[in-house]
C-alpha cells in the first residue's frame, strides 16, 4: 500500500458574504468536514451540483484558499508549510475556462515556460527546449508557441493549459471541469490526451466535474459531494453499478445517455434547491430526498466507512 | 400531417462568411425537432433567422419560410413582431441575459400579453401566476413581485418558459435551454417541456450540442455541420443507423456509461471545422473524414437510405456500412 499523494483531513472552508449594503453577513459553508485521499496513479473524480463545494475543495487542495478547519497533506508534507516552488513541483491545476486562465497578452511559449522561469533552475535554452517538447507532446505544433491565446481555438487553449501544468513535471494535476467549455468532439480529444499523459508521466488526477458520464470514463474512484460534504465515495466501478446514497442514485438517474428509447428520467428530487447559506438540520439532503423518514430531519447521519466505500445516510448501509 | 414550420433552402451570411448554407427543416405540431451540432455550425443563427431576429449584418435568403402555411419570408418587422411572443416564442440558454433585471418577473410576463392580446394588466398577472404554478414554481404570487436576480438558475429558466407560454404559442424555439443547468435540474426542465408539449400540442425546435438531450427529447433530428444539415432522420434511426461520417464521429465521442471501457480511448474527430466563405464547394467535412475520395470536392448528393432519413454525402449507404 503506497502512501497517499493528497490527504485531506477533516477540511472545512467557510465564507462570509454580505447581501446588500446593510444586509446581515451570512455564513456560507462551502466545504464542511471533508476527508479524502488520492493514491499514486489514481484518478479521483469529485462530482456534485453547482454550489456543492467541489471547486472550493479544489482551491483548498491547490493552496489557493486557506482552509478554515482541518489540514491538507501533499506527498506527506503539510501544504501550509510548503513554499510556492515546492508546491508547483508537486501539484498543478487545469481549469475549466481556458479563455480566462491564460494571460491574453502573452505568447503561448511564454505562458508554458513561465513556471520553469519562475523556478529559476533552467537556462533560457533549456526552457525553450522543454516548452517545445511539451507543446508537441500535447498535440500542438511548436510554431503555435508564437501565438496569443486569442488566436487559438478552445481545444487548443486547453492543450496550452495542460502543457503549462505538465512542464513542471508535477505528480498531481487538479482538473477542475477541464472539458466543460468544449464541444463534444474536442472534449473527447482532451480526455484522451489526459489519459495518455497520465500513463506516460505516471500522474495522478483529482478530477472535478459535473458531468457524470465523463467521470465514469476517467475516474478510478469517485466522491459525491452535497452541500459541502462527501455523502458517498467508492471505487468508480462499484459506485456507478451500485450507488447507495439516494442523492447518488438521483444524480446517476439524471444523466442523459444517448439512448433514445429511455425518455426523460424522473429524478424524484422535488423543487427545493440546496442553499449553502442555510444548511438544513439533520441530514443535509433530507428536504430533497425522495425516501427521507422523520429521523433524517432530526439527526445527522454518521459516516459509515469500509475502504474504499463511504456513505452518509440513515437508510444506506455498506455491504 | 403538414408542418407548422417549414424552412427550405435557408442561406445566412455575415459578410463573406457563410453561416448557413441551404438548410431545410420542418417542425410538425406536437413534435420536437432537435437541431444538433457543435459551436459555429449555424444552429443558433438558424433559429434567430426563423424568428426574424438576425443581427443587422446578417443576410437571410431562403427558398421558402412558412409558418402554419403562411409565408413569413416577406413579412416586415411589424408583421413579424406580431407573431413573435404570440404564436411563436423563443427561450435562450442564459435566462439572465434575456430577462430584464430592472423589472419584476410579473411585469415582464404581463407585458407580453398586454401587448399581444390587449388584456388588462390584472388579467395578464393572473395568467402569469397560473403559468408559474404550471411550470411548478412554488408560491407564484410571491414570485411575480421578485426580480430575476433573486431567483436560482433553474427558477429563472422556468420563468422564461412560463413567459414564452403566456400567449399559448404554437411553436417554441428553445436554444440550449438546459446547458447552463445542473443535470438534476436539466432533467426536470426537459420533463416539464415534454409535459407541456403533450398538453398543449406545442411544436418545439430544440437547439442543442448535447446528444444525450437529443436522444431523450427529440422525435426528429437534424445534424448541422459548417452551415449545412448533413443528416436528418427520426431519432431512433439516427442513433441506431447513423449514416453521415460526421454524425458517426460525433456519436463515438460521447462517453456512455457501461458502453465504452474506461481504459479505452474515446472516438474523436481529427482536425477542426473549416472556415466556410461564399463560393465554397464540395463537402465541408472532407478534410476530417476518413472516407474521403476525390469526388468529395465536387457537388455532393443528398441520399435517402430509408423513408424519412437523408444525409449529405458521396458515399452510398451500402458502402458506408462496410467501412
Amino acid at each position: 500500500m503506497s502512501a497517499p499523494l493528497i490527504e485531506v483531513r477533516d477540511v472545512g472552508r467557510q465564507f462570509r458574504v454580505r447581501s446588500g449594503l446593510f444586509g446581515q453577513p451570512k455564513r456560507v459553508v462551502a466545504v464542511d468536514g471533508v476527508s479524502l485521499s488520492l493514491k499514486p496513479g489514481e484518478v479521483l473524480g469529485v462530482v456534485g451540483e453547482s454550489g456543492c463545494g467541489k471547486s472550493t475543495l479544489a482551491k483548498v487542495i491547490l493552496g489557493l484558499l486557506e482552509p478554515t478547519a482541518g489540514e491538507v497533506l501533499i506527498d506527506g508534507k503539510r501544504l501550509a508549510g510548503l513554499d510556492r516552488r515546492e508546491r508547483a513541483k508537486l501539484i498543478q491545476p487545469v481549469f475549466q475556462d481556458p479563455f480566462s486562465s491564460l494571460n491574453p497578452r502573452r505568447r503561448v511559449r511564454d505562458i508554458v515556460g513561465m513556471p520553469l522561469e519562475a523556478q529559476g533552475e533552467a537556462t533560457a535554452g533549456e526552457v525553450r527546449k522543454r516548452v517545445e517538447a511539451m507543446l508537441e507532446r500535447v498535440g500542438l505544433d511548436p510554431s503555435m508557441g508564437e501565438r496569443l491565446p486569442a488566436q487559438l481555438s478552445g481545444g487548443q487553449r486547453q492543450r496550452v493549459a495542460i502543457a503549462r501544468a505538465l512542464v513542471m513535471r508535477p505528480r498531481i494535476v487538479v482538473c477542475d471541469e477541464p472539458t466543460s467549455a468544449l464541444d463534444v468532439s474536442v472534449q473527447a480529444q482532451v480526455l484522451n490526451l489526459l489519459a495518455e499523459l497520465r500513463r506516460e508521466f505516471g500522474l495522478s488526477y483529482l478530477f472535478i466535474s459535473h458531468n457524470l458520464a465523463v467521470v465514469e470514463h476517467v475516474a478510478t474512484e469517485v466522491a459525491v459531494m452535497y452541500l459541502g460534504r462527501i455523502v458517498e465515495q467508492n471505487d468508480a466501478e462499484t459506485l456507478f453499478r451500485d450507488p447507495r446514497h439516494p442523492y447518488t442514485k438521483a444524480l446517476l438517474a439524471s444523466v442523459l445517455t444517448p439512448e433514445p428509447k429511455l425518455g426523460i428520467p424522473e429524478t424524484g428530487l422535488g423543487d427545493t434547491m440546496p442553499d449553502p447559506t442555510n444548511v438544513p438540520p439533520g441530514c443535509r439532503f433530507h428536504p430533497r430526498c425522495p425516501v427521507a423518514i422523520e429521523r433524517c430531519g432530526l439527526e445527522a447521519p454518521a459516516t459509515q466507512r469500509k475502504a474504499p466505500a463511504l456513505v452518509e445516510c440513515h437508510l444506506a448501509t455498506i455491504t | 400531417m403538414s408542418a407548422l414550420l417549414e424552412v427550405s433552402g435557408l442561406e445566412i451570411s455575415f459578410g463573406t462568411l457563410s453561416a448557413v448554407r441551404g438548410a431545410s427543416i420542418e417542425v410538425r405540431r406536437g413534435e420536437t425537432h432537435c437541431l444538433v451540432g457543435e459551436s459555429g455550425c449555424g444552429k443558433s443563427v438558424t433559429a434567430l433567422a426563423v424568428m426574424g431576429l438576425l443581427p443587422n449584418n446578417g443576410l437571410r435568403h431562403a427558398a421558402a419560410l412558412r409558418f402554419d402555411g403562411q409565408d413569413i419570408l416577406g413579412l416586415d418587422e411589424k408583421g413579424m413582431s406580431r407573431l413573435r411572443g404570440d404564436r411563436m416564442a423563443m427561450i435562450f440558454q442564459e435566462p439572465m441575459t434575456s430577462l430584464n433585471p430592472a423589472y419584476t418577473v410579473g411585469s415582464q410576463m404581463a407585458e407580453v400579453m398586454v401587448r399581444h392580446r390587449g388584456v388588462s394588466k390584472r388579467a395578464a398577472l393572473d395568467r402569469a401566476a397560473e403559468l408559474l404554478a404550471r411550470v411548478r414554481i412554488t408560491s407564484p404570487e410571491m414570485r411575480l413581485g421578485q426580480y430575476p436576480h433573486q431567483l436560482s438558475g433553474g427558477l429563472r429558466q422556468r420563468v422564461m418558459i412560463a413567459m414564452a407560454l403566456m400567449c399559448e404559442p404554437e411553436l417554441l424555439i428553445a436554444d440550449e435551454p438546459t446547458t447552463a443547468l445542473d443535470v438534476t435540474v436539466q432533467a426536470q426542465i426537459l420533463r416539464l417541456l415534454a409535459d407541456l408539449q403533450k398538453d398543449l400540442g406545442l411544436a418545439i425546435l430544440l437547439i442543442t450540442h448535447d446528444l444525450g438531450v437529443v436522444a431523450r427529447t427529440a422525435h426528429r433530428v437534424s445534424v448541422m455541420y459548417a452551415g449545412e444539415v448533413v443528416e436528418s432522420s427520426p431519432v431512433e434511426q439516427l442513433f441506431e443507423r447513423p449514416m453521415h461520417p460526421y454524425t458517426r464521429g460525433l456519436l463515438s465521442c460521447v462517453p456512455v456509461p457501461g458502453k465504452i471501457r474506461r481504459d479505452q480511448p474515446l472516438g474523436s474527430i481529427p482536425g477542426m471545422v473549416p472556415h466556410v466563405t461564399s463560393g465554397f464547394e464540395g463537402c465541408a467535412f472532407r478534410q476530417r473524414c476518413a472516407l474521403v475520395r476525390p469526388d468529395c470536392a465536387g457537388p455532393i448528393a443528398r441520399r435517402k437510405p430509408e423513408v424519412d432519413h437523408d444525409y449529405l454525402c458521396q458515399i452510398a449507404p451500402e458502402d458506408m456500412a462496410t467501412s
